[in-house]
């Protein structure tokens, strides 16, 4: 939490000092809502992102989910089965992790300005733990992004930005129905000259809402008397199914 | 049309879970068994995660014992004084299977020995089962000789005590050992245990059919009762919304279930049943043996 308040306080300097530098910054970005509600019905959903440039530039979007603890294992053969054998934990990896740009990355920003910004899957840090092997850290850094994209969470490729005409633009960004609850951080990135000459970051919650969140909160605030709800539930219905199909 | 599993994290088809619910009950009404070594690895074919589906599924034999213990009891073939023996070692059983449970989860080993238990369980019950339905019905036409139990050094453990309705005298370390081994497997495995209790009860222990499965059915309750007390305490694994669905379809199916088994053998059904045990498990074991698609996984977000 320490971390992504300062890895944020540090952009947002970075993002003032890059404004007041570049007259031309006109960037303004908004979402068409700030808040994703996983309720009963939820199988993912898509946000619009749309705004407007000065009229010159590219437009680069980073979408990162909260920070957490990741573990990857790796399987080996033993005694003819497959069997969990090596580990490796990463902290503080972006749960959520998305890039849309309007042309591909390659032909407007430079290599230095989407490591710096983290832009691109690549580009995307992660710490390795202290006693991991280089060679070890690359495969399960691999491994890591490789199974978060699988599970639709990290993005394969970026996404498209279109213009409107040359000021406006828009892009939907894909929340799939697994997409971990938290703040997430959404970037707008303008490039021209191969700098970024305008930036505007928002925040988007993304949150269980409902009877879904009182589910989940019951069930790790009052384990206990989740457990005992849950018995009683399945007793009351055990008894009721046998009364009502009972023949006699 | 999906539903979003508040604990599972994940959504399912209503449909689908529903139909899983209804085909298992199906089958526990059709064949006279409790269903949750079938639906635990279904639910885990269907991508719920292994923790989530062994404890909702506890939650839910829960309810399918319930109702069918109030048929047996209704019947007088309930034993209560051997399932409160029984119990002793079900609780004792089914907490330290909890705690391994939780320790393997740990060691990230949960999964691969949930369903190597599956395997292993489910091929040997199979097994016997097809063997000996298929020897039934070559013989069906005779009279099959009487079963007749060697118990001698059984006979010689100490703490007898009476149990009338069973009509034995035995010593009580048996069935508290029995109680306890399938507590142990109803917490890592999420099933009743129904299938390895009522052999054990009639071959080990000795008693009367008409009582083991009533008898069953009765410790299956407070055993599966704490296995999902003991998994919202300690996992917060037990997704009720899950284990709502589950009951519905269970429910329904079992009634569908019980009336088709009055028009087949006994005999015929427990072959069927036995491939279908076999099936389950030759698809569990191939899954183990097969090279994965990728041998990297993610172990899920550490908890601290």
């Amino acid at each position: 939490m320490a971390r992504s308040l300062l890895r944020l306080l540090a952009l947002l300097i970075v993002l003032v000092v890059a404004a007041s530098g570049t007259a031309r910054a006109d960037l303004v970005a908004d979402l068409s809502q700030h808040l994703v509600a996983i309720t009963t019905g939820f199988s993912g959903t898509k946000v619009l992102l749309f705004g407007t440039t000065g009229g010159m530039g590219d437009v680069v979007v980073v979408v990162r989910g909260p920070e957490n603890t990741e573990v990857v294992r790796r399987k080996a053969r033993k005694a003819g089965i497959w069997v969990n054998d090596a580990e490796m934990v990463f902290e503080g990896v972006p749960s959520y992790y998305a890039v849309a740009a309007s042309r591909p990355l390659d032909e407007f920003l430079p290599e230095r300005v989407a490591r710096r910004e983290e832009i691109g899957i690549r580009n995307l840090r992660v710490t390795p733990p202290v006693d991991a092997e280089p060679q070890e850290f690359d495969a399960f850094r691999a491994a890591l992004i490789r199974n978060k994209q699988k599970a639709k969470l990290y993005s394969v490729e970026p996404e498209r930005i279109s213009f409107l005409g040359n000021r406006l633009f828009r892009t939907d960004m894909h929340f799939p129905a697994n997409a971990p609850v938290g703040t997430y951080i959404v970037r707008v990135f303008l490039v021209h000259d191969g700098e970024v000459i305008g930036a505007n970051i928002t925040p988007l919650v993304v949150s269980k809402i409902g009877f879904e969140a009182g589910v989940f909160d019951f069930a790790h605030r009052h384990s206990l008397a989740y457990g005992v709800l849950a018995i009683l539930i399945a007793v009351v219905a055990g008894w009721s199914a046998s009364v009502a199909f009972h023949k006699d | 049309m999906d539903i979003y599993l508040p604990i599972a994290e994940m959504s399912v088809n209503v449909i689908l879970v529903l139909g899983l619910g209804g085909g298992v009950g199906f089958l526990s009404g059709l064949f006279g068994v409790g269903g949750g070594f079938l639906m635990t690895p279904l639910l885990i074919f269907i991508g719920i995660p292994p923790a989530v589906a062994v404890a909702t599924e506890a939650n839910q034999i829960v309810a399918s014992s319930v109702s069918g213990v109030l048929a047996h009891w209704r019947r007088g073939n309930v034993d209560f004084k051997m399932g409160v023996v029984l119990l002793v070692g079900g609780f004792a059983g089914s907490s330290a299977g909890v705690w391994l449970f939780t320790v393997l989860r740990d060691l990230g080993q949960i999964d691969l020995v949930i369903k190597l238990s599956f395997v292993v369980f489910l091929g040997i019950i199979g097994l016997l089962m097809l063997v000996e339905s298929l020897q039934a019905m070559m013989r069906r036409h005779k009279t099959a000789p009487p079963h007749k139990v060697k118990r001698s050094w059984l006979d010689r453990l100490p703490l007898k005590m009476r149990f009338r309705r069973s009509r034995l005298y035995i010593s009580v370390l048996l069935p508290i050992l029995v109680g306890f081994v399938v507590g142990l497997l109803a917490a890592i495995m999420g099933v009743g245990g129904g299938f390895i209790m009522v052999p054990a009860m009639i071959y080990l222990l000795g008693m009367p059919t008409a009582v083991v499965v009533g008898t069953s059915l009765f410790q299956v309750i407070f055993v599966t009762a704490n296995v999902t007390l003991l998994q919202s305490i300690t996992n917060q694994t037990v997704d009720v919304v899950l284990a709502l669905l589950l009951l519905f379809g269970g429910v329904v199916g079992a009634q569908f279930g019980a009336r088709a088994g009055a028009l087949l053998h006994g005999d015929q059904l427990r072959s069927l049943l036995a491939l279908m045990v076999l099936i389950v498990c030759g698809k569990l074991a191939f899954d183990l043996v097969v090279t994965p698609d990728d041998v990297y996984s993610l172990g899920g977000v550490v908890s601290h």
